[in-house]
């Protein structure tokens, strides 16, 4: 158990500044995961963690000491990588009791771990099996098991679920959320899919360009992204981003498409934007803040009239296109709230979380 | 699918398959074969015009002399010459390959120069080398010859090698220096593992071409450390050839390349094909 400190993190490949002057604190027990678009110096962020990439500047600390000049198997981590990263010459039994035997750990002790995360892996059956006569979750099962025994003091997933299948995927989520529930070591975990990341996180890290965009807990990040950039990665399908011209005076606030279309922002919100009248902004509403018109509206909630133009139903939601101020936007509805191209439908929005986004700087203003 | 049952049409193509490769590989047999019966032939049996295909009876003359007057040795000469020198090739080859593959050792170029050292015609060193050797008195010894053998190998071990470490998925190597294993240890017990085909078929190839090689081995021994191919040569005279010597000591010269062949020829398949396709 141990907590992770990186201040002032810097690593430079060649001339490409990677990893630029990352602060981060992850608390004991903590699961923290590092989000961000292929390229962001997520997995080199985790590489040198691990020891696996030498640092041009800046601490790293686990458990309070420093572990700069320390080699990866003197930092007592765990690492499960994306391929698995299985010894095909062994079996799933010495697979596991692998790094148990490179640190000479007694042979009963060895049997006693390995039998304990087989069970609670599901993978008891297979000890005997070689990597390759098992399936991609399995396999993966086995290289998280390699890890668990070594009960080392920070876990570090490199990706680990994006050689599998969406619905083993799915699973194995859940199992690897179970797993820091049960054995609450800390856990970094990099991945590239923002699901993983909302779903697994105590903490979600989004990373952009080598730095921290944001980070904090998931629904935080989700409902209050601090740029354009955190609000657009986070979501599925995601935000919708059109473009607009704010108009705020004492009596309110409303943002004016240029189509001629304007919505009216509640009181709540109008308030803090008496001076930015006039400025043009992305107005950020998540599909999700869509509905079916009905009834009286709520505070803050305005109507809106729009022809459906593609309609995607997932069964238990109907994603729809529609135009918003001219320009393309995607609402999530019930799954039978639209049932033909080119229908006209009426529609609430849901302006109370309602996103405005500088499109010079990309921070949100309001 | 039985033979039987097959259509008279394939069973015919397949009957002509099989009728080719046998005559093939009897053409390929044939030379292997007449050199074992010579070797068991008396004097008579070898000259005997038609040629006997097979001889009286099977007698180890030719091969008791070649005990009795110590032409044997040379075989011995040849197994230490060759094994030594394959094998600090091998172990030192792979070190330098897995320098040049994991820490980039000498950038982008080095491994190609390393294997145009192969390239050179040996006859075109084989003399100046010899001057050398003889200044420093290496000539006709076996460290002479062994450090020669592992110096035209070590290029070949180390391209090989570089070849089959690189395919070795470089997160393995991660895994196992994060579960506790120093670099050493991760060669020993998980590269080596790894690269085990290769790593053979490569020992074969370069014991065959130390076993194998004439010209340095004529120039560089005299008396004290002949090698097999030398020996042979001795055979050759200017009035009359010893053919039962000849095919006698070229038996004895086959069978550790046989052997050797045989028992890594599991992994000599692989290991051939190996890095050929990712698998």
């Amino acid at each position: 158990m141990a907590d992770v400190k990186l201040s002032e993190l810097h690593k430079y490949y060649g001339n490409v500044h990677a990893v630029r002057g990352v602060d981060l604190t992850i608390a004991d027990g903590e699961f923290a995961v590092l989000v961000g678009p292929s390229g962001c110096g997520k997995s080199t962020l985790l590489r040198t963690i691990a020891g696996l990439e030498d640092l041009d500047g800046g601490t790293i600390t686990i458990g309070g000491a420093v572990v700069n000049d320390l080699r990866p198997r003197e930092r007592n981590i765990a690492m499960v990588f994306q391929n698995y990263a299985l010894y095909p010459y062994l079996t799933v039994n010495e697979n596991i009791a692998f790094g148990l035997r490179a640190r000479k750990t007694p042979e009963i002790e060895i049997r006693k771990r390995v039998s304990e995360a087989a069970e609670m892996l599901g993978i008891g059956n297979f000890l005997q099996r070689y990597p390759r006569q098992l399936s991609g979750g399995q396999r993966q099962r086995v290289a998280i098991g390699r890890a668990i025994v070594r009960k080392a003091d920070l876990f570090l997933f490199d990706e680990p679920l994006s050689n599998l299948d969406a619905q083993l995927r799915d699973e194995m989520r859940t199992e690897i959320k179970r797993l820091h529930h049960e054995i609450t070591t800390t856990m970094i975990y990099v991945t590239h899919d923002q699901v993983e990341a909302m779903t697994l996180a105590d903490r979600i890290v989004l990373l952009r360009d080598g730095k921290i965009e944001q980070q904090g807990a998931p629904l935080e990040l989700f409902e209050q992204p601090r740029t354009g950039f955190v609000a657009g990665f986070l979501g599925s399908p995601s935000i919708n981003l059109i473009p607009a011209t704010l108009k705020a005076n004492g009596a309110g606030a409303a943002v004016v498409f240029q189509s001629g279309d304007a919505l009216t922002l509640p009181k709540a919100r109008a308030e803090s934007l008496i001076n930015a009248d006039g400025q043009q902004v992305l107005v950020g509403i998540r599909p999700q803040h869509f509905s079916r018109a009905g009834g009286p509206l709520r505070d803050g909630v305005v109507p809106y009239s729009a022809v459906a133009d593609l309609i995607q139903p997932t069964g238990t939601r109907t994603f729809t296109t529609i135009k918003i101020g001219g320009f393309d936007a995607v609402a999530e509805l019930q799954a039978h709230d639209v049932s033909s191209h080119g229908e006209r439908i009426d529609l609430a929005i849901d302006l109370n979380r309602v996103v405005l986004i500088d499109p010079a700087s990309g921070l949100v203003i309001a | 699918m039985r033979i039987g049952r097959l259509p008279a049409r394939k069973a015919r193509i397949l009957a002509a398959r099989y009728l080719g490769a046998g005559v093939v590989t009897l053409l390929f047999l044939f030379p292997v074969y007449w050199l074992f019966m010579i070797s068991f032939k008396t004097p008579d049996e070898i000259y005997h015009v038609p040629p006997l295909w097979i001889p009286g009876q099977i007698q180890f003359s030719n091969y008791y002399v070649l005990f009795k007057d110590g032409d044997v040795l040379a075989i011995l000469n040849s197994l230490i010459v060759a094994g030594a020198s394959s094998g600090i090739a091998i172990v030192l080859g792979t070190l330098c390959a897995y320098s040049l593959a994991r820490f980039r050792t000498g950038g982008e170029n080095l491994a190609m120069w390393i294997i145009s050292q192969r390239m050179i015609p040996p006859i075109a060193v084989v003399f100046p080398i010899f001057l050398i050797y003889v200044y420093f008195g290496l000539v006709d010894g076996y460290f002479g010859l062994i450090l020669l053998y592992t110096a035209f190998n070590l290029p070949y071990v180390i391209w090989m090698m570089r070849g089959y470490i690189v395919d070795v998925p470089l997160e393995l190597e991660e895994s196992a220096l994060v579960d506790g294993l120093n670099r050493w240890e991760v060669i020993w017990k998980v590269v080596f593992p790894m690269v085990r085909p290769g790593l053979m078929a490569t020992s074969v190839f370069t014991f065959v071409f130390a076993w194998n090689d004439f010209l340095f081995a004529l120039v560089l021994t005299r008396t004290e450390v002949i090698t097999f191919p030398v020996m042979l040569t001795h055979y050759f005279g200017g009035q009359s050839n010893f053919w039962a010597k000849i095919a006698a000591m070229s038996v004895l010269g086959t069978l550790p390349i046989f052997v050797a062949v045989s028992v890594m020829q599991r992994y000599l398949v692989r290991g051939i094909s190996l890095g050929a396709v990712k698998g």
